[in-house]
């Protein structure tokens, strides 16, 4: 285990990830294409232990997630020892499966809220896009976690197949009482980046989209607040990646990896470490794996020299790897950035799919996909 | 949208105060969200219970901490906080 100079910030942020299991099959998964070869899966035991150290280090907003975290049967029992601990907790749902009688043994264990997926404003749309008919569900959902007095958020993913409907699930959000509505731009990570070329809008598709959001906001200011995920392939500063690596954010993947982030486990060298080998607190300070990008030391040109880095960070590593093939150089959204040009290509390309007459179609996150893939 | 001063004040049902040990201050958690809070801000939180209005309010923080002349920045902290979410009427 590499040690570290200084003492660094506390994890505040907890993303459990119980499960890779889910009934979806969205294309745009951020889950890895070989998760069907992770299957194993850390106990009740070991979560609760996970939660009490991670906590004791200063972690407070605690997100279940995976797949789909209502598959697992002991959720009320993580909850509860969340609630205990005194996190507050995030449901990160499909809302598939999740039936009143369960909302009700949630919130008696003491769930803080629940965010809810929807694919798109039209059963069709969201049916064909989550591979599973699931609309009528979502849309009770939503209905029962107002009626149980959570916040309600609703998490719309926008991508080339859905955009064209951004004032329909606009309405449709106002409509179903949100509270808060998250339009996630897609981040072309795990199955998103394998269907790129046909998830990515065209300019002028994102701006029109993007007009029509503001202008919503505006109109909806007080009642339902908006958040919107910008899609950096359009603009020309990266996002700050996870707010500075291993700064803020930790990940625990469903068999016990310890992630600085989504798709660390992709980047090469890094070691994640298994929450059932070390502490959180080894993880944390000591890991090779959350010490790989602290600080700036790692950094190359133009990043090291820019003075913009305490902002951003030089970006994502992850996609600064998966698109230049080198996990420290400038993440290519920036302009800055020397490979500037792959975002460029990776643009054309998914405006000549949309242009064609035969697009390939898009491939479902489904063990079977995930298989042939890896 | 703005504080009136008859009503009384109560802190948002989808928020939550609470003390953090590990960063020895109060913050107010929500979705996806957190906001640290000072010394000050936090008492006048505290107190927003749905059972005071603001001047019952800067009467017993004045008494709390013998001091006087609270009312200005107590009503300025509570339009922020008003604006944010925290506190409802």
């Amino acid at each position: 285990m590499a040690g570290s100079n200084n003492k660094p910030t506390p994890p505040r942020w907890l993303l459990a990830e119980l499960t890779y299991k889910c009934p979806l099959q969205c294309p745009y998964c951020s889950n890895p294409i070989d998760y069907a070869a992770h299957k194993s899966e850390i106990n009740t035991e070991d979560w609760k232990r996970v939660l009490t150290q991670a906590r004791k280090m200063g972690a407070v907003q605690l997100g279940f997630s995976g797949g789909e975290p209502l598959t697992r049967p002991d959720l009320p029992e993580l909850v509860q020892h969340a609630r205990q601990l005194g996190y507050y907790s995030n449901l990160i749902t499909s809302g598939y499966g999740l039936t009143e009688e369960k909302i009700i043994q949630l919130k008696e264990a003491g769930l803080d809220h629940i965010q809810v997926s929807i694919q798109a404003s039209t059963q069709e749309l969201n049916d064909h896009l989550a591979g599973t008919e699931s609309y009528q569900t979502k849309k009770e959902v939503a209905h029962l976690i107002k009626k149980h007095n959570y916040p309600m958020v609703l998490c719309v993913v926008i991508h080339r197949e859905n955009i064209h409907q951004m004032t329909q699930i606009l309405e449709m959000a106002e409509e179903l009482g949100a509270d808060y509505l998250e339009l996630a731009n897609t981040q072309y990570y795990g199955w998103a980046h394998t269907n790129r070329d046909l998830l990515l809008p065209t300019k002028e598709q994102f701006e029109e989209a993007e007009a029509i959001a503001q202008a919503y906001k505006e109109k909806v200011a007080g009642k339902m607040k908006i958040y919107y995920v910008i899609p950096d392939f359009y603009e020309d500063r990266p996002k700050a990646c996870m707010n500075g690596w291993g700064t803020t954010f930790l990940t625990i993947a469903p068999d016990g990896v310890a992630l600085p982030c989504h798709s660390a486990r992709d980047l090469p060298g890094l070691d994640c470490p298994n929450v059932n080998d070390y502490s959180i607190e080894e993880i944390w300070n000591e890991s090779k794996a959350f010490n790989f990008f602290r600080g700036n030391e790692w950094m190359k040109e133009p990043c090291s020299s820019c003075d913009e880095k305490e902002k951003d960070f030089g970006g994502c590593r992850c996609q600064a790897y998966m698109l230049t093939g080198d996990m420290y150089s400038t993440d290519p959204v920036c302009s800055k950035s020397p490979d500037r040009h792959v975002i460029k290509e990776a643009l054309d390309s998914a405006r000549e799919s949309a242009l064609s007459n035969d697009e390939k179609p898009l491939i479902f996150r489904n063990s079977k996909n995930s298989k042939r893939l890896s | 949208m703005s504080i009136n001063p008859e009503l009384p004040i109560s802190f948002s049902p989808t928020h939550r105060l609470q003390w953090e040990e590990a960063q020895q201050k109060d913050v107010i958690l929500y979705p996806e969200g957190m906001v640290e809070l000072n010394q000050s801000s936090a008492e006048i939180l505290k107190l927003c219970d749905g059972t005071r209005n603001t001047s019952q309010l800067v009467t017993e923080l004045e008494e709390k901490f013998s001091t006087s002349g609270l009312t200005n920045d107590v009503n300025s902290f509570l339009e922020v906080a008003l604006q944010n979410g925290w506190i409802q009427q």
